[in-house]
């Protein structure tokens, strides 16, 4: 709570004087804007009847009045720029904050997190914080301003009158809190249900085709129809009790309003106060609940806000990954020799993975990684890139313990392409690019030739200029493998890592693309995750995982003669 | 917008109640000031307490008469805009699922979930909110100076020049601002993506060391939204001051001509009351006008994206009429075509939107528990012949039948039953394994779905969850693996025991050792299905009797795995010989 407190204090100290200004001209407002009544007031007094009016006195209460007008809506100006200028920017500071922090957050946070929630805290939760907070805030202040200013003059004016006021509008709020207890059981029960709809569609939707190829829309849709139904239902009662919030206070308030109008009229005729103090008192009357009202939404508004908050900051300040050391070296001129000694590691602490593996690869060496699905063959990959830091060893390029490089050097050292393809939003030549930024038009058009993505590439729409949707949208499996590759023969990195980076291309192109990689990979260290047989034989080293653990090492002829858990792979195949 | 209006009809006396009862409960407010007024003119004037307490009741009976009118509003508002909206979201769903393949792949996922759901939530807001305040706000706000008029027509005039010079501030605002909140969205949009694609992306924007690259769009991107915000923000910041002023400027007019209306005896001090107060109830109204219009106007916007997807006619054959298939009836009763499980005369395929065709002129029979094997590069137009047989798409030109009757001919759920198809994307749904595999069949035994799961190679998936075959699946399968999914997913294909089993490229995710396993268990089957394997590799496709070879939309080989490698057989395909050797190219040279 506290740490939330002063990460928003943090936050919103940057815009002080904003905050500063928005707080006097709220406060300057709302006195202004209650002393316009008063004035109104003392004018009736002086328009008596036929022949009896002040004029002079009217243009001096007009006069006033018109500088008050003026003033209050200068000041209510100025407080809603100020409140644009603190909530826009801190919407901003946060969501940059948050995405630098995306930056070099430890990937197992990000792994183990769905993307789908940190976006909702980067973008909904921070709206939430800067709406609910910020403007709640400005709200709540004005209330308070306006209840104890409204509450000074009425009993000013009379305090017989404005006792009775501040005695009976509670009555309004207990109503509007009686039914908020109501119908918070019912919105409770309806934002379930709604939950349970949504993601009904979003898994019924998203696999429609698997519904329709079994025939079962009909069960499906009666499905729906039950759920939607059970929501209409709650919804309807929901959206219909919390209607009546507002009538049923107002009607409360028209009763204060009409006591005021009797016993206030009853206080003129006892020459208490004038016909002008009533009116005044009535409008007082007529507005003096609304603050109340919106008080109570705002702390809702504001608890909610604080929420969001807890979300957002809790990313935000969330533990970065290991930071670089700071004597940390830049990797240059790499010959490719990489080293794991007593490595261990494992993504959690109860199942042991990887334990005391020890390996040296020669520069230019061809590794495999090869075992059934799912044996952790990407941890290897990980690793490698330092997305993971081992637990207990270390892996050595060129003799320097990784930790020791900065991560970026290291990684730059590394061409990969991934199983899972991953292309952005964004043109067919950016995405190339990303392989090195300051490649020329020739040398783009070189790579995707080596990569056999040229052809497909100068047929689409706009050639290199197509955009392409998030996550490659229309083009095929197989074509956004053949970008990614485009991408490392643009970078041309001294060593390779290649995650069945060819799984998705069909076998004619791919024979092309072997070929190509048999060219790069020569002099090039390079670590080729595979279930293609001939692939593997070809390596100079082969790892066999299996659950996580490396369980044997060797070549292709070493491994079959030792007729282990590679040869049962291995024959199985043949077979 | 308009047709989905259509389906209000439903609803048709809650909506005429709705605005009546808000009617009533709005004039009966507009009563107030004038009773205030004769409580200062006559009760207080004349001392006259009975008068004023008879006012008093007066007032708490308009009041009284107010909230039983807006509880009748509210309600029936809530009922129409709640049910509309509920059947909306039932007719979209209902007619999601009745949509082809063809227009599932232009609609994509997120748009039709994003309809279903906040659009159609946008479109309950408009209408609750229409029903309630459309006509109560003008109402008020025109019943005021009408109103006004009553008591005295030359000080209402005020209310006649200042409404308007009100709805110009409130519409010149809004005129301004309502442009820039699609842009202010257009940004949050960029704002949004570029966020989720740094989570997706991760691995490899690190790989390629893109961190401060990306920061510096980000900054970029979120300090444009942050600029439009500002600016949108500025403008709509103006509404509020101005409305103040015109409003307290024009009450302080309305005390001058009062003053000297009284002063000339044309009227009391108690209607110059009753007039200020008029004026203020323009304002509050005249605010809530304005924020319904940007929610009508949000609500439209919404409505019309669902009308849309309501609008996309049906192209699905499953669900075509009969009339259109004359043609087809011919055919289907030949009855020396029986023999084939399936048969194309000159089927071509070309997707909606497309220019070339994805198959050509297909020409090939299948006889019953025949196993075949489909093979051919990338685009090659593979999976349109799965999407031929199972009647996905329906044959551009020329015809497909199974078991001698055209595709087009069959009842949705005739056609199923015959035929199976394990898709590519492997996909579990929320419930159990079970639920999973029987997937709507009624009355199967688990000895059943453990012997489809048997040959699945699904068996050790099944044991190795607790529960077995009540094992919880989580949303999208997301507690299984790729391969586990395929596994199911095959099983649910083999329970049904089709006469027609189609497999497209559905083992991927499986290791070799399981994938040989499966293909076995598969041949072994009893009631030997047809087969159709789809796959990208020769070494699956070996054992099948005929292999179609597949380039380029066109069929350009058809014969066993032998014939086709065989220069003398006259069936040798050299597509087909490349692709064999590309698998092989390496292995050899090892050798």
């Amino acid at each position: 709570m506290n740490s939330v407190m002063s990460n928003i204090f943090k936050y919103i100290s940057k815009y002080r004087l904003y905050v500063v200004l928005s707080i006097a001209c709220a406060a300057v407002y709302a006195l202004l804007s209650l002393y316009i009544p008063i004035l109104t007031g003392d004018a009736v007094d002086v328009i008596i009847t036929k022949g009896d009016v002040d004029f002079d006195k009217i243009f001096e209460i007009l006069l006033k009045d018109l500088l008050v007008i003026l003033f209050a809506a200068l000041a209510q100006w100025i407080m809603g720029v100020c409140n644009n200028k603190i909530s826009y920017n801190v919407i901003r500071d946060l969501r940059r904050d948050a995405f630098e922090k995306i930056q070099t957050l430890p990937l197992s946070y990000i792994d183990s997190h769905a993307h789908g929630d940190i976006v909702s805290r980067i973008i909904s939760d921070v709206d939430t914080f800067s709406d609910g907070l910020l403007l709640g805030f400005s709200q709540l202040f004005t209330g308070v301003v306006t209840i104890l200013a409204t509450v000074f003059f009425m009993l000013s004016i009379s305090w017989k009158v404005g006792l009775l006021v501040i005695a009976l509008t509670p009555l309004s709020l207990i109503a509007a809190s009686v039914v908020a207890k109501l119908i918070y059981k019912m919105f409770r029960r309806q934002s379930e249900i709604k939950g349970r709809q949504t993601s009904y569609i979003n898994e019924m939707i998203g696999n429609v085709r698997t519904v329709k190829a079994y025939g079962r829309e009909s069960d499906v849709t009666k499905d729906f129809k039950e759920i939607n139904d059970e929501l209409t239902d709650v919804s309807t009662k929901a959206i219909f009790y919390s209607a009546i919030t507002n009538p049923l206070t107002r009607f409360i308030n028209s009763l204060v309003y009409a006591s005021v109008a009797l016993y206030g009229a009853f206080n003129v005729i006892a020459l208490n106060i004038t016909v002008g103090n009533l009116t005044s008192i009535l409008m007082y009357a007529n507005q003096y609940t609304k603050p109340f009202n919106e008080i109570s939404s705002v702390i809702t508004e504001l608890q909610n806000a604080f929420a969001c908050a807890e979300r957002v900051f809790e990313l935000i300040n969330r533990k970065e990954r290991v930071p670089e050391k700071e004597d940390a070296v830049e990797l240059t001129n790499v010959s490719g020799n990489v080293e794991f000694k007593n490595v261990s590691f494992s993504y959690n602490k109860e199942t042991k993975l990887i334990e005391n593996f020890n390996i040296n690869i020669k520069p230019g060496m061809r590794v495999a990684i090869v075992g059934p699905t799912g044996c952790g063959k990407t941890t290897v990959i990980n690793l490698l890139m330092r997305f993971y830091d081992t637990d207990k060893g270390g892996i050595y390029v060129d003799g320097i313990d990784t930790r020791d490089i900065t991560r970026n050097s290291l990684r730059r050292n590394f061409g990969m392409v991934l199983q899972e393809t991953w292309l952005r939003s964004g043109t067919v030549r950016d995405n190339i690019a990303m392989g090195r930024e300051d490649a020329t038009e020739e040398e783009i058009i070189a790579a995707s030739k080596a990569a056999h993505a040229h052809s497909f590439i100068k047929k689409l729409e706009k050639g290199y200029d197509t955009v392409i949707s998030e996550d490659g949208g229309s083009l095929s499996a197989g074509q956004k493998q053949l970008i990614c590759i485009a991408r490392l023969f643009l970078a041309l990195p001294p060593m390779l890592i290649l995650d069945e980076a060819t799984s998705s291309i069909d076998t004619r192109t791919e024979l092309k693309i072997q070929n190509a990689f048999a060219k790069l990979m020569k002099g090039r260290t390079s670590f080729i995750v595979a279930h293609r047989l001939s692939t593997i034989k070809e390596a100079d080293l082969i790892l066999v995982m299996n659950k996580g653990n490396i369980v044997e090492t060797g070549s292709d002829e070493e491994l079959t003669q030792k007729k282990g858990f590679y040869y049962n792979l291995k024959t199985a195949v043949e077979k | 917008m308009k047709k989905l209006l259509k389906h209000l009809k439903e609803y048709k006396i809650q909506c005429l109640l709705a605005p009546l009862f808000k009617l009533l409960e709005a004039s009966f407010e507009l009563f107030v000031p004038l009773v205030v007024a004769s409580i200062i003119d006559n009760g207080i004037a004349n001392d006259d307490k009975m008068y004023i307490l008879q006012r008093f009741g007066l007032l708490v009976l308009l009041a009284m008469v107010g909230l039983t009118s807006a509880i009748f509003a509210q309600y029936y508002s809530a009922k129409a805009a709640v049910g509309f909206a509920g059947k909306v979201r039932y007719m979209l769903f209902s007619h999601i699922q009745t949509l082809s393949f063809t227009d599932l792949d232009k609609l994509g996922t997120s748009t039709m979930v994003t309809r279903l759901t906040s659009d159609v939530n946008q479109v309950q807001t408009g209408v609750n909110l229409t029903l309630r305040l459309l006509l109560r706000s003008p109402f008020i706000v025109f019943g005021a100076m009408i109103m006004a008029f009553t008591v005295d027509v030359k000080t209402a005039w005020i209310f006649v020049i200042v409404i308007p010079v009100l709805f110009v501030i409130v519409f010149a605002v809004m005129a301004n601002t309502l442009p820039r909140y699609n842009k202010i969205q257009k940004n949050l949009d960029i704002v949004v993506t570029k966020t989720r694609e740094n989570l997706s992306g991760t691995r490899v924007l690190r790989a390629f060391t893109r961190q401060e690259r990306e920061i510096y769009e980000y900054t970029e991107a979120v300090n444009e939204l942050e600029k439009v915000q500002e600016i949108t923000g500025k403008i709509s910041n103006i509404m509020n001051p101005a409305t103040f002023i015109v409003i307290n400027v024009a009450t302080a007019f309305v005390i001058y001509v009062g003053a000297i209306r009284v002063d000339v005896g044309d009227l009391t001090q108690g209607q110059v009351v009753a007039l200020v107060n008029y004026m203020s109830q323009i304002l509050v109204e005249l605010v809530k006008l304005a924020n319904l219009i940007i929610t009508i106007t949000k609500a439209i916007a919404s409505g019309n994206r669902v009308q849309t997807v309501l609008e996309i006619e049906n192209f699905d054959i499953l669900n075509m009429n009969k009339e259109d298939n004359v043609l087809g009836s011919e055919t289907g009763s030949d009855a020396s075509n029986n023999d084939y499980a399936v048969s194309f005369e000159n089927a071509c395929l070309t997707y909606a939107g497309d220019l070339e065709p994805s198959l050509e002129n297909l020409n090939f029979s299948v006889k019953e528990g025949e196993n075949i094997g489909i093979i051919g590069g990338t685009g090659s137009g593979k999976t349109s012949v799965v999407n031929l047989i199972a009647g996905y798409y329906k044959a551009t030109e020329g015809s497909v039948k199974v078991c001698g009757k055209d595709v087009k001919k069959y009842e949705k759920n005739e056609l199923l039953n015959k035929v199976s198809v394990v898709l590519q994307k492997a996909v579990l749904f929320k419930g159990t394994i079970r639920d999973n595999i029987t997937f709507g069949m009624d009355n199967v035994s688990d000895e059943d779905i453990m012997e489809a799961c048997r040959v699945a190679q699904a068996t050790d998936v099944v044991n190795s969850k607790k529960g077995g075959l009540d094992a919880l699946v989580e949303e999208g399968g997301k507690n299984f693996s790729g391969g586990q999914k395929q596994r199911l997913s095959i099983a649910r294909a083999l329970l049904r025991k089709p006469e027609i089993l189609i497999l497209d490229d559905s083992s991927s995710a499986l290791d070799n050792l399981t994938d040989a396993a499966l293909r076995r268990e598969i041949n072994n089957l009893s009631y030997k299905p047809t087969l159709f394997i789809i796959s990208q590799r020769t070494s699956s496709l070996e054992k099948c009797d005929r292999i179609l070879v597949l380039e380029d939309g066109k069929p350009v080989g058809l014969g066993s795995h032998q014939e086709l490698l065989s220069k003398d057989s006259g069936k040798f395909c050299d597509v087909y010989e490349e692709i064999y050797n590309s698998g092989f190219v390496s292995a050899t040279k090892n050798a």
